[in-house]
């Protein structure tokens, strides 16, 4: 009874099993455990995952067909639900149809501020608009990280949300896009922009458009440059020829710094 | 998918919210283990459990990749895991009243098997909490959790040989303690 392997031994004894649950537990405490579900987004059904934050991703079938696929390359734990909570569905439902983020919770926690900074100023592009990458690079006060813009954008962890399909080459390009070029373009095409008169432009070179009767120049899909009518409507090269004739830029779409 | 420990760390910095959950997996029989003897009873051990870890994934997300890994996982764990058992204890000395009704856990049993198991472990909680806070740490965390004197040490901060002296004592206080029971 006093041998003190004894003591060590009966010591040894009161080692317990944790009870089940811890782990759902902290995974549910920490927002580790995403919920996932299949919706209607605005080209097709898509996979979209939440934890208490708010989105965690989104991806529409086209580019991955299984749920097991969708789990696979998750980076978190992610169980399939029937529907997402009310509120966030209704959130939801509201972005895919106004092509607006508005007040859907997006859970960037695990972003780092950089790619944050990007995707939050893509997010103001309205629908049916398209900006260059060098234009985010601009406004988000880092001019030349226009590649890093680029990399951001395709990681993107909730494309068609945040909308970074609308996010084109410098030369006006509509350019690549993670789940694929053809898959930007429906999305451009569903807001009601023209992928191949976009593409014609760019070849042409037209990267600007201004009025002659305001003497300011826009990107050709800001809302403001639509308004032009083809009588005066005067198309540029670049900023710089479009300063040279006396025009200035757009504070709306902010062509130029 | 299995782990060891010692490849947990590198697991955490190259992708932290993939690994935490074999972390936790690791861990968890061990601090709920030790806490049940820091506790008072079962339901607080599980809740201090659950608390470590939320603390360790909060404390990952602000640490950077290096920090990460040069993490000595078992030792770190503890530390939060003993500061949470330390302030439970203190703000339940504030209020003794929540500190009357003891052992209820011990009584939500099945089996006859698992009732013994229950009042040997009552016994001993009865007998390690007449011990000194570091002789019960030591002892409980060696010999109960499994960990090293130089794990102990550091996630206690004291050093290797106090950890040793104060193991020696407790034992001994142990024996003593038996010794009478049984006279």
């Amino acid at each position: 009874m006093t041998d003190p392997t004894a003591i060590e031994t009966r010591l040894a004894a009161l080692g317990r099993s944790a009870p089940d649950g811890i782990l759902d537990a902290v995974m549910r405490q920490t927002d580790l455990a995403d919920d996932y579900s299949l919706i209607e987004g605005p080209t097709g059904p898509a996979y979209v995952a939440w934890n208490g934050r708010g989105i965690t991703a989104f991806v529409p079938t086209e580019a991955v067909g299984s749920r097991d696929d969708f789990e696979t390359r998750h980076p978190r734990e992610a169980t399939f639900v029937d529907a997402p909570p009310k509120r966030l569905e209704k959130h939801l439902e509201r972005t895919i149809e106004t092509g607006r983020l508005g007040r859907l919770p997006v859970d960037l926690s695990s972003i780092g501020e950089f790619q944050r900074k990007v995707l939050e100023k893509c997010s103001e592009i309205p629908p049916g608009e398209i900006r260059p990458y060098g234009w985010i690079a601009r406004e988000i006060g880092n001019p030349g990280a226009v590649r890093a813009v680029g990399t951001a954008l395709g990681r993107n962890p909730v494309p068609v949300l945040i909308p970074c399909h609308r996010v084109v080459r410098t030369d006006g390009r509509i350019g690549n896009y993670a789940y694929g070029s053809p898959m930007k373009r429906s999305l451009l095409e569903h807001e009601g922009l023209d992928p191949e008169a976009i593409e014609t432009q760019a070849r042409q070179g037209v990267r600007l458009v201004g009025s002659d009767t305001t003497g300011i120049y826009c990107y050709p899909t800001c809302r403001h440059a639509k308004r032009i009518t083809d009588a005066h409507r005067v198309e540029f090269r670049s900023d710089a020829a479009a300063e040279n004739e006396g025009y200035r830029p757009c504070k709306v779409c902010r062509p130029a710094a | 998918m299995t782990t060891t420990l010692d490849q947990l760390p590198n697991r955490l910095a190259a992708d932290r919210d993939r690994a935490f959950p074999d972390l936790v997996r690791a861990l968890q029989d061990g601090i709920f283990s030790g806490t049940l003897q820091f506790t008072r009873n079962r339901q607080d051990a599980e809740d201090v459990t659950q608390e470590t870890f939320v603390r360790v994934y909060r404390a990952l997300t602000s640490y950077d990749e290096d920090r990460i890994r040069d993490l000595q996982l078992r030792p770190w764990v503890w530390t939060i895991a003993l500061n949470l058992c330390r302030n439970r204890a203190r703000t339940l000395n504030r209020r003794p009243e929540a500190a009357l009704n003891d052992d209820r856990i011990d009584r939500t049993t099945d089996t006859a098997e698992e009732a013994a198991a229950n009042i040997d472990l009552a016994t001993w909680r009865r007998r390690l909490t007449r011990l000194t806070d570091p002789q019960r740490t030591a002892i409980v965390l060696h010999h109960v959790v499994g960990l090293s004197y130089t794990e102990i040490a550091e996630s206690t901060g004291r050093s290797e040989s106090t950890i040793r002296s104060d193991m020696r004592r407790g034992l001994a206080r142990l024996r003593t303690m038996i010794e009478e029971e049984t006279q």
